[in-house]
């Protein structure tokens, strides 16, 4: 199975062990994470503005290049994910935004959201199976107590991301047993880590983030697991739980890990 | 056109279908952080309010955890109400609420690009 793949501007950056990390396992997995050429910052915030389009051709540049290759987009970061996922349901759904775009790319045949984008655990999920990722696992964490972080933009809107339970998720949890963790579950999984107003109020986020690890900490989890490197950043900037991006762990557990991209 | 209508024309929302049952405000992480809440931002809307929504702290306080609309049992999505109050600013020309200028004593140098991106999109055009 191959997938075109959406980095987004952290993942080649700051977040380039979990892209590589990522790109092995798929590897070893069984699937292909072809990168897209030329593709274009998501804006890392979805445009809630019904009039709003063209802040979302980034997305449906991308959408289409995929189309273009007869695949499917695959992402890592949440908030590429969020984006991507959201813009393509307004193309599916939304006449407006469809025919705005439609006139501003000067397509022939309109873009209608043909494209699935899935985000990684999606396909750990449903295409490759935890049952599978579990045969394959050399170095478990046997014994490890793991948080799941889901944080916001995975998760919410319920009804368009489609992830997972929007307030009882389950996918990193059962993450977590695959490679051979236990999984801790804590109230504060879903809530906000503070996002971009950690940029000017790092107090408020400080503050945010400390909810988060005292609950993760109270229900006796020892690092925490999540798909955002923006949670990531701000929860270890504010706390001293190890927080890690999910492709980590996964790499580890597949005997894959390096320290280069 | 009234500002009113733009409100109601950018955020795609109808504030008459708010029940203020106030899950919104109850689950906004934000919500001490606001001078308006995000129950009253369909409050002011309803009642035509406009200017102090434009002026309000809130408009940065928003996270875009997007909890509100999860919760919302009618779809008013007050998020939206935020965001395009918070356009309003941002497209009367030369309004910014966040300037280039102030990255660099701002951003620390570990700080991910996503955090740049973020905020930019979301207090700037």
């Amino acid at each position: 199975m191959k997938y075109s793949y959406y980095p987004g501007c952290t993942m080649k950056a700051k977040a380039a062990y979990a892209d590589a990390c990522a790109r092995r396992s798929a590897a070893a997995l069984g699937f292909a994470m072809e990168e897209l050429q030329d593709w274009q910052c998501c804006g890392g915030v979805y445009p809630l503005g019904a009039d709003e389009v063209a802040t979302k051709l980034s997305s449906v540049r991308a959408l289409m290049a995929a189309q273009e290759k007869g695949q499917d987009v695959i992402t890592l970061c949440a908030a590429c994910h969020h984006v991507l996922k959201r813009v393509n349901d307004d193309m599916r759904h939304v006449p407006a935004v469809q025919e705005k775009v439609a006139r501003y790319m000067g397509t022939e045949a309109p873009y209608q959201g043909e494209t699935n984008v899935y985000h990684y655990l999606e396909v750990l999920r449903d295409t490759v199976g935890f049952d599978t990722i579990k045969k394959k696992v050399v170095k478990p964490f046997t014994g490890q107590k793991i948080g799941a972080y889901y944080g916001c933009l995975l998760l919410r809107p319920g009804k368009i991301m489609g992830f997972d339970d929007p307030e009882n998720p389950t996918v990193l949890e059962d993450f977590i047993r695959a490679i051979g963790a236990e999984p801790v579950l804590y109230p504060y999984r879903n809530e906000c880590c503070g996002g971009y107003i950690s940029l000017r109020e790092k107090a408020l986020a400080g503050n945010m983030c400390e909810n988060i690890v005292a609950s993760a900490a109270g229900f006796g989890a020892e690092m925490l697991v999540t798909a955002c490197p923006l949670c990531q950043y701000n929860l270890t900037k504010t706390t001293k739980m190890p927080v890690r991006f999910f492709t980590e762990l996964l790499a580890e557990a597949l005997g894959l890990e390096g320290e280069e991209a | 056109m009234k500002t009113v209508d733009e409100i109601r024309e950018i955020s795609g929302v109808n504030p008459y279908k708010c029940m203020k049952c106030g899950k919104c405000s109850a689950s906004c992480p934000s919500y001490a952080e606001m001078d308006i809440k995000p129950h009253q931002f369909v409050s002011y809307v309803q009642r035509g309010e406009i200017e102090a929504l434009t002026a309000s702290r809130s408009l940065e306080k928003c996270l875009s955890c997007f909890a509100c609309i999860e919760r919302c049992p009618r779809s008013v999505e007050p998020a939206r109400l935020i965001d395009a109050a918070r356009q309003l600013v941002v497209r009367r020309r030369g309004e910014t609420m966040l300037s280039p200028d102030e990255i660099p004593a701002l951003a620390e140098s570990d700080a991910p690009p996503q955090l740049l991106v973020s905020a930019f999109r979301r207090y700037r055009r």
